[in-house]
This record gives C-alpha cells, sequence and structure tokens, in this order.
C-alpha cells in the first residue's frame, strides 16, 4: 500500500505547492531542456555530418559517439567537476556547484546520444533525395536540413531520448551540482536524498512527478509528430 | 452481497485515500488564499548583494536536517551570505576542501581534518559539536550484547559468533569510525557476516533492518528512522563512540570573509544554541552536544 | 577561344573521369548537349550514366574534367551554375508536405516571393496534367502521378539544362508509355535543352533527338537516335539495341546517288555516295526490313534490296516476333507481327524473302 501512499504524496505536495519542491520541478526543467537544447545544437549537425556525409575518420568518429553514449553519467560528472574544480583547467570560472555546471555534465550526456541517433536517423534518409535537393538548387545547409526534416520521426526519438537521459540522470548532476537545497536541487538527486534517509514515500512521490513530467514531455512530442503526420506515407 | 465481495479494509483505504486528497486540495485553497495578505506587508530592508559559501558537509549531518535550521539562523544574521550546502561523503567533502571547491567545511573525522590543516589547505579547525555513535541490531540480539557500554567486547561477540554486521565501506567518517572500532578491537573484519555495501546511513540502517544484522550508526539518523525499521540500540555511551564535529575555513577560500563568518557564528553562543535546540522537540532528546570553547 | 561546335552547345563536358574504390564508372573524353536539344545517354545499368548525370548536373565532383554551361566552365561548388539546372530522378523523392510545397521547394530556395510562387506552381502543375492539386499530401501520390510532380517541380525552375534520370523505369508499361509521349511533348513544346538517362531504348528514342550509349563508364556509340539505332557500331551496342551486328562490305559501284555494297556474296544498296573499295559497316532497322514467303510474288516497290534468306532464330518480343534471317552469310532482324508469322508459318529454317528500301539502309566507312 505504499504505492498508495506515494501517490496520495506526490498529489498532495503539488497541490501544497510548497516553494521548495516547485523549485525543484524548475530546476529539474531548466537543466534539463537547457542540456537537451544544446544537445540538439550541438549533436544535429555531428549527426547529420555522420549519418549523411563520407569522410576521412567517419567510423572513428561514430565509435566514439557510440562509446560516449556508454560512458557513466557519474564517470562525465567525475570529469567535468575535476576540470570545473578551483584546481581544475577551468576552475577561474567559478562554475562548480551551479546549474552551469549541471547543465554543462548533462549536455555531454545529452550530445552524444542525439548525435548517435541523429545519424542513425538521416542515414536512413536516401542518398538521392539528397542530390534531389540540391538538384534543385538547394545549399548544403538547406539540404541538410531537409535531411533532418525527412527524418524527422528519428529526430524527435533522439531528442526525446536525450531528454530522458538527463531528466532520469542523477551520478553527474549530484557530483557537479551538490544537490544545493533552492540551488542545484533536482528531482533525482532529491529522490536519492530522500532514499537515503529512508523517506521512501516521499521518495517515490519525487518519483511519480518526475515520471509525469517525462510522461507530458513524451506526449508533447508525440503530438507534434503526430500534427506534422498527415503528410507522412501511411 | 457486496459486502463478501469487497472487503471492508479495501472502502476504509479508499475513504482514507479520498480524504487525503480532499485534506490536500483544501490545504492548497487555504495556503493560495493566506497569501495575499503577506504581500501586504511593506518591504523595508535595503536590498543588499547576496554572496554564495559553499559548506561541504557529510550527508549525515545533512540528512539530520540540522542544516535546515543552522542556515536560516545565519543567514538572518548574515544575510549578504547565501550557505550552499553540499552535502557527501566524509572523504569527498575533504577532497573539495582541498581543492578549494568549497570556502568552509564541517566534517567529523578529526585525525583527517587535523592532517588538512596541518598540510595547509585549512586555516584552523575549531570543535563545533559531537554526537555518538550507537551499536543497533535486531531485538532478538543474537549476540547477545543488549545493554552493554563497551564497543570492542560487542564487536567481538559479533565477529566470534559470525553474526551479521552491515558495514557503510564509503570511506564516510561513520565507516572511518567503525574502522578504528574494530581495530581497537583486534579484529580484521572480513567473512560471509561481514557486509560492505558504500551505501549512506539510512540504506545501510534499512539493510540492517531486512536482513536482522547489527551496524553502528549515528543516533541522529537513527532516530530519524526509528519507527520504520526493527533495529534497537544494544550498544551505546562508550567514549569510543563519540564523534567529534570540527569547523574548517578552506586556505585562500574563494568566499572567505563569508566562510569565515559562518565559522565564527557556529561557535559562537547564537549557533551553540541553537544546536543544543535541535532535534529535542522531535526526538525528546538534543541530537547534537555543543562544545565549542 | 571558343571554336564553332562550342558555341551552340547548352552543356558541354571534357575529359570526365570519376572513380569509385578504384574502379572506373565513368570515363567521357567528350559530350555536347546543343541547345533545346535533348540528349539520351543509354546503357544498362551500372554503366555509369546516372553518375554522368550527377556530374554535369554539377550535384557530384568529377575525379578529372570540365563541365561548360554556355561556354563558361562551371563546377559543383559553382550554385549560381546549379541554380540554372533542375533533376528528376527514378524514385520521384517527394519531399513531405503537400504537392505545392514540393514545387515549391525549389522556388523557396529562390526566394522568389509568395504570390508570384503560387501562380508558377498552379502553371507548372496545369503543365503536368494535375492543375488543381496543390494541396493533395505529396506522398499519398501513385507512381505516375509522384512523377508527374516531380517532373512539374523541376519545369516550374524554368531550368536551362533540365536533367532527367530514369524518370519512368519504375512506372508499369501503360502509364509509362503515356508518361513518355507526355514528357516528349513537354520537353518539346518548352524546347528544353535535356539530359535524359535511360536504360529503355524505347523511352529514348520517343524522347530524344541524340543518343550516347555508355558500356562501363565508356561512351561506345553516339549520334542522332536514327544513326545509332540504325547502326549499331558493334556487336556489344547491337546486341543491347536489340539488333544485329552491323553486316562488314566494301563499296562496289557508286552512281546516282547509289551505292552497292558487297557484304560476301550479296550486294545491298544504299543511298549516297562512296570511293569505290571503301570498307564499310552496314546496318538496317529491323521494322524497315520486310519478309514474305520464299515463293510468293512481291509487289511492285521501289524498295532495292531483295534477298532470299533462311530464318535462324525466332523470338517473341513484346507484341511483335523478333525474327533474324541469314542472307549470304550476313545476319539482319526483322520486326514481324504475330499475324503475319502465323499467317506465313514461319520458323526456324523458313526460306523468306527480304525487302528493303535502300533509304533504310545505314553505313558508316570503317
Amino acid at each position: 500500500m505504499v504505492f498508495i501512499e506515494a501517490v496520495v504524496t506526490a498529489v498532495a505536495l503539488l497541490l501544497q505547492g510548497s516553494a521548495e519542491l516547485w523549485n525543484v520541478i524548475a530546476t529539474t526543467f531548466e537543466v534539463a531542456i537547457t542540456s537537451t537544447v544544446a544537445g540538439v545544437v550541438l549533436g544535429a549537425p555531428m549527426g547529420f555530418l555522420m549519418g549523411a556525409t563520407r569522410f576521412r575518420g567517419r567510423r572513428l568518429a561514430v565509435a566514439l559517439i557510440n562509446t560516449a553514449m556508454a560512458i557513466p553519467p557519474v564517470v562525465i560528472g567525475l570529469v567535468v567537476m575535476m576540470t570545473l574544480s578551483r584546481q581544475g583547467p577551468l576552475g577561474f570560472m567559478g562554475l562548480l556547484y551551479s546549474k552551469d555546471a549541471m547543465s554543462i555534465a548533462q549536455t555531454l550526456i545529452s550530445t552524444p546520444i542525439i548525435a548517435g541517433l541523429i545519424a542513425a536517423a538521416v542515414a536512413s534518409v536516401p542518398y538521392k533525395l539528397r542530390l534531389q535537393a540540391r538538384s534543385l538548387g538547394a545549399s548544403r545547409l538547406q539540404e541538410a536540413l531537409l535531411a533532418l526534416r525527412e527524418a524527422r520521426l528519428g529526430v524527435i526519438a533522439a531528442v526525446a531520448a536525450g531528454f530522458g537521459a538527463v531528466v532520469r540522470g542523477v551520478g553527474a548532476v549530484m557530483m557537479v551540482g551538490g544537490n544545493i537545497e533552492g540551488q542545484t536541487r533536482v528531482l533525482t538527486t532529491a529522490i536519492v536524498q530522500e532514499s537515503r534517509k529512508g523517506e521512501f514515500g516521499l521518495a517515490l512521490a519525487l518519483g511519480l512527478i518526475l515520471m509525469t513530467i517525462t510522461f507530458a514531455m513524451n506526449g508533447f512530442l508525440t503530438w507534434y509528430q503526430h500534427s506534422n503526420e498527415r503528410f507522412d506515407r501511411s | 452481497m457486496l459486502e463478501h465481495l469487497v472487503s471492508s479494509a479495501v472502502w476504509k483505504r479508499t475513504l482514507l485515500l479520498a480524504l487525503a486528497v480532499v485534506m490536500a486540495v483544501s490545504l492548497a485553497a487555504c495556503g493560495a488564499a493566506e497569501e495575499p495578505e503577506e504581500i501586504e506587508e511593506p518591504v523595508v530592508e535595503e536590498p543588499v548583494e547576496v554572496t554564495s559559501v559553499i559548506l561541504a558537509s557529510t550527508t549525515s549531518t545533512e540528512d539530520s536536517g540540522l542544516f535546515g535550521v543552522l542556515v536560516p539562523a545565519f543567514q538572518d544574521d548574515y544575510p549578504q551570505y547565501r550557505i550552499d550546502v553540499v552535502a557527501v561523503g566524509t572523504g569527498q567533502a575533504l577532497e573539495i576542501g582541498r581543492n578549494k571547491d568549497a570556502d568552509v567545511l564541517l566534517v567529523h573525522a578529526k585525525a583527517d581534518e587535523e592532517q588538512l590543516v596541518a598540510d595547509g589547505y585549512g586555516i584552523e579547525r575549531r570543535d563545533v559539536m559531537y554526537n555518538d555513535f550507537v551499536i543497533v541490531g535486531p531485538e532478538a540480539d543474537p549476540a547477545g550484547i543488549a545493554g552493554g557500554d563497551d564497543a570492542a567486547a560487542a564487536l567481538t561477540a559479533i565477529s566470534e559468533g559470525g553474526h551479521t554486521f552491515v558495514s557503510r565501506g564509503d570511506d564516510s567518517g561513520t565507516h572511518k569510525k567503525e574502522l578504528s572500532l574494530w581495530s581497537a578491537a583486534g579484529i580484521e573484519p572480513a567473512g560471509d557476516w561481514y557486509l560492505s555495501i558504500g551505501q549512506g546511513m539510512g540504506d545501510t540502517l534499512n539493510m540492517a533492518s531486512e536482513s536482522e544484522a547489527y551496524t553502528l550508526a549515528d543516533r541522529g539518523t537513527y532516530l530519524a528512522m526509528k519507527d520504520r525499521i526493527d533495529l534497537v540500540v544494544v550498544v551505546e555511551g562508550d567514549e569510543a563512540l563519540f564523534n567529534p564535529y570540527g569547523v574548517i575555513v578552506v586556505t585562500d577560500a574563494n568566499n572567505l570573509d563569508g566562510a569565515q563568518a559562518f565559522a565564527d557564528w557556529i561557535v559562537s553562543p547564537a549557533g551553540q544554541d541553537i544546536i543544543r535546540e535541535f532535534g529535542v522537540d522531535t526526538y525528546g532528546e538534543p541530537l547534537f552536544v555543543p562544545n565549542a570553547d | 577561344m571558343m571554336n564553332d561546335t562550342q558555341a551552340g552547345m547548352a552543356l558541354r563536358c571534357t575529359g570526365i573521369r570519376k572513380s569509385y574504390d578504384k574502379r572506373t564508372v565513368v570515363d567521357v573524353a567528350e559530350l555536347d548537349i546543343p541547345a533545346g536539344e535533348t540528349l539520351a545517354v543509354l546503357g544498362p545499368s551500372g554503366s555509369g550514366k546516372s553518375t554522368l548525370l550527377s556530374i554535369l548536373g554539377l550535384l557530384e565532383p568529377p575525379d578529372a574534367g570540365e563541365v561548360y554551361l554556355d561556354g563558361n566552365r562551371v563546377t559543383h561548388r559553382d550554385k549560381t551554375a546549379r541554380m540554372h539546372m533542375a533533376a528528376a530522378f527514378q524514385s520521384p523523392y517527394l519531399f513531405k508536405g503537400t504537392v505545392a510545397d514540393n514545387v515549391a521547394y525549389g522556388l523557396k530556395l529562390r526566394r522568389m516571393l509568395s504570390v508570384d510562387r503560387r501562380s508558377a506552381v498552379a502553371d507548372s502543375l496545369e503543365r503536368v496534367g494535375l492543375g488543381g492539386w496543390e494541396n493533395r499530401s505529396a506522398l499519398t501520390l501513385s507512381g505516375g502521378e509522384a512523377q508527374r510532380v516531380a517532373l512539374a517541380r523541376a519545369l516550374v525552375l524554368r531550368p536551362r539544362v533540365l536533367l532527367l534520370d530514369e524518370p519512368l523505369s519504375s512506372l508499369d508499361p501503360l502509364i509509362k508509355g503515356q508518361l513518355a509521349q507526355d514528357f516528349a511533348r513537354i520537353i518539346r513544346e518548352h524546347s528544353m535543352t535535356t539530359l535524359y538517362v535511360t536504360h529503355d531504348q524505347n523511352e529514348a528514342m520517343a524522347i530524344a533527338d541524340r543518343m550516347v550509349i555508355l558500356r562501363d563508364g565508356v561512351p561506345v556509340a553516339s549520334g542522332t537516335v536514327d544513326e545509332v539505332t540504325g547502326l549499331p557500331p558493334d556487336a556489344w551496342t547491337a546486341n543491347f539495341l536489340g539488333a544485329e551486328s552491323p553486316m562488314q562490305g566494301s563499296v562496289v559501284s557508286s552512281a546516282d546517288g547509289l551505292i552497292g555494297i558487297d557484304t560476301g556474296g550479296c550486294v545491298v544498296y544504299a543511298g549516297g555516295s562512296e570511293e569505290i573499295g571503301s570498307r564499310l559497316i552496314v546496318g538496317v532497322r529491323p521494322e524497315d526490313v520486310l519478309l514474305f514467303e520464299g515463293d510468293a510474288d512481291i509487289p511492285i516497290t521501289t524498295a532495292r534490296n531483295r534477298f532470299l534468306g533462311t530464318v535462324v532464330d525466332v523470338e517473341l518480343w513484346g507484341v511483335m516476333y523478333h525474327m533474324v534471317i541469314d542472307i549470304c552469310g550476313s545476319r539482319l532482324a526483322s520486326r514481324v507481327s504475330r499475324a503475319s508469322v502465323r499467317d506465313m508459318g514461319l520458323e526456324t529454317g523458313s526460306k523468306v524473302r527480304v525487302v528493303f528500301k535502300a533509304s533504310a539502309v545505314r553505313y558508316k566507312r570503317i
């Protein structure tokens, strides 16, 4: 019955609208969306290059991206922490234990996922379709945008996967964010903390809220996909 | 007919659930209704530029809830500072201090703290408070050590009887304390009965409870979790079980003034009084004993 | 300096070479498309014709060689030059969106105002027979409709050169025939300079003025459609075109615009004048070769060439029979209707009279 209690707790928490909880949710969103958008900005061109062009070292790049997708987030967190530490190379920026540090670490997690999945999606767009666009006067960039548009289903899945990875990630944000109340505490680190304290019901309730956010985001992406689908092949 | 099909327990549960939702809704409504009144109050304070002071401490300290009262009280006295608590393992907290990524440390590993200051990474270590550790175990007490006040003897009984003992194994202050107790008892803890799990205090207590094992816990966390686990205190009061906390301002800290202000404040009567009161209304006894000079 | 032959060329290339994985796929010393004409590049699959189209269309760079548009050297980096061309491929490769979105794609890239765009799109769709189809989803069209949209998408740009890469080969025969006629009419109406890549000689004959046959990336025959199909220069080309290898012979008489060519026992007459003793290859298109029963009276005709031959091969190709007849040791192909074959009882070994006009004989010096 602990699950029913968790649902009740979750609903109660949300309805009470405690500033602390909303702050945690807002931080969760802020970091997840920032790092997803950054992941798209960095990952989409990489994905396009790997999926749709031939260049020396392309296979190596694909292998590296696939490896990067498999690196445990906590290792990425450790590397970012050491880099942003005052004793580290970028210590002068004073970013450790901030949302920016979390966004940086999460971007390093989302980028390879988004790049890898976009590469796979774009690779499925026929080469001749891009030749067709080129023959109608498309520049390199316009051709790339068209290929991404044609591979929209896969691109949306890539963005959803990137968002999912960062919103559910805990290891990296814990290390570089520090789970500071009111500053860098996000749902996952709050869940870890509450479970550590033995507050399983509260932890589960926070988990439900996290699930709801993920569900809402996926729902939005699915809706977006459907709203474009009337012109897709049936 | 329906009564035969659906047990009354289910009905009660449903009713409770509905009640909870209604209560939650009304609470929210009250909260919303109250809000405008608060806005009426005129803001008289001059705006000050708030700088962040990073306080590295341990998860057990944060989980006790002490910072929940300590930090707001400090910030009331010093509105120009915002204390950001980074709660990690003791080992990591010390490392963060060495890297100057924290401004001030509040940890409980006296020897390591003194080493840190000796190495020049901290300005000075000052006593703040202590709490104590307790050996907890199942009520059945298979090792027969309940009621004792000799930690070494109790651990010897546990190891000789091969009774399960859960160790945090995470290089935390509690873990270090546990290792020093084994070493004082002249025992090398190893074997099927010794589970080193590399997790926090809460996890460790939960696992000990689930597997009817003994473990070493800080009193604060144990008291906070007592109602949810099946473990009782079997050994307490040994001086070896005391756990002193020290505050250290990091040498060349990013926010040196803020760090110094916090360290001075926590050992001042203002800070010490708050520590003395903390936990009394919840557990009937204080969780920490202030001991600043 | 530009010489006379280059002056009228809309598209021209010299010394084009392209390899993939060390295999040469295109090796074309020279190729011209005169302005306003349609050149068909014909060849079996894998002969490099699509790659040649990509290079000429500035879609891909060659390993070596030059492309000239209206006499000016251009490369694949030359976006302005590429803007003067437009292509349609075997699969129509329509983009997700409406028919109008697709047709307007190139216009948008050219930053045409949306009002002008709308009327240009409507006009172009009208031309390919799809007036009013603007708002349909491009991905629900049938193969033929999609191919018309693809053509409209290229035509709407009013390109200097139109590139068509097997635009009809994925369609079923009925639609294919109809669309080939339509495409030919549309191209002719606009006297559009067109490069038409195909493996189907019927399509090439329906649409093109001139043709080039590619074998392993190298042109083996080129000229007007009549020249190439009437006189394949070698056995491979003949076989590819479904004709027989050309006969060889030497000129034995030349008078009054008529030459006699001894092909080894028989003298074949052809229009023209050549020096006596010249060595020639000689060919006749199968549809110009008439067959009569061996003992039949031949009707009065102007046909100069009459031989007695033996049927050596009978094959049914589509609706017509393809017959191979041995005359004086040379092989000559003829196209005969099913009814004629039945009436005359033609089969391997039948004796037949072979008749064709001197004007139907193509020859070339060797």
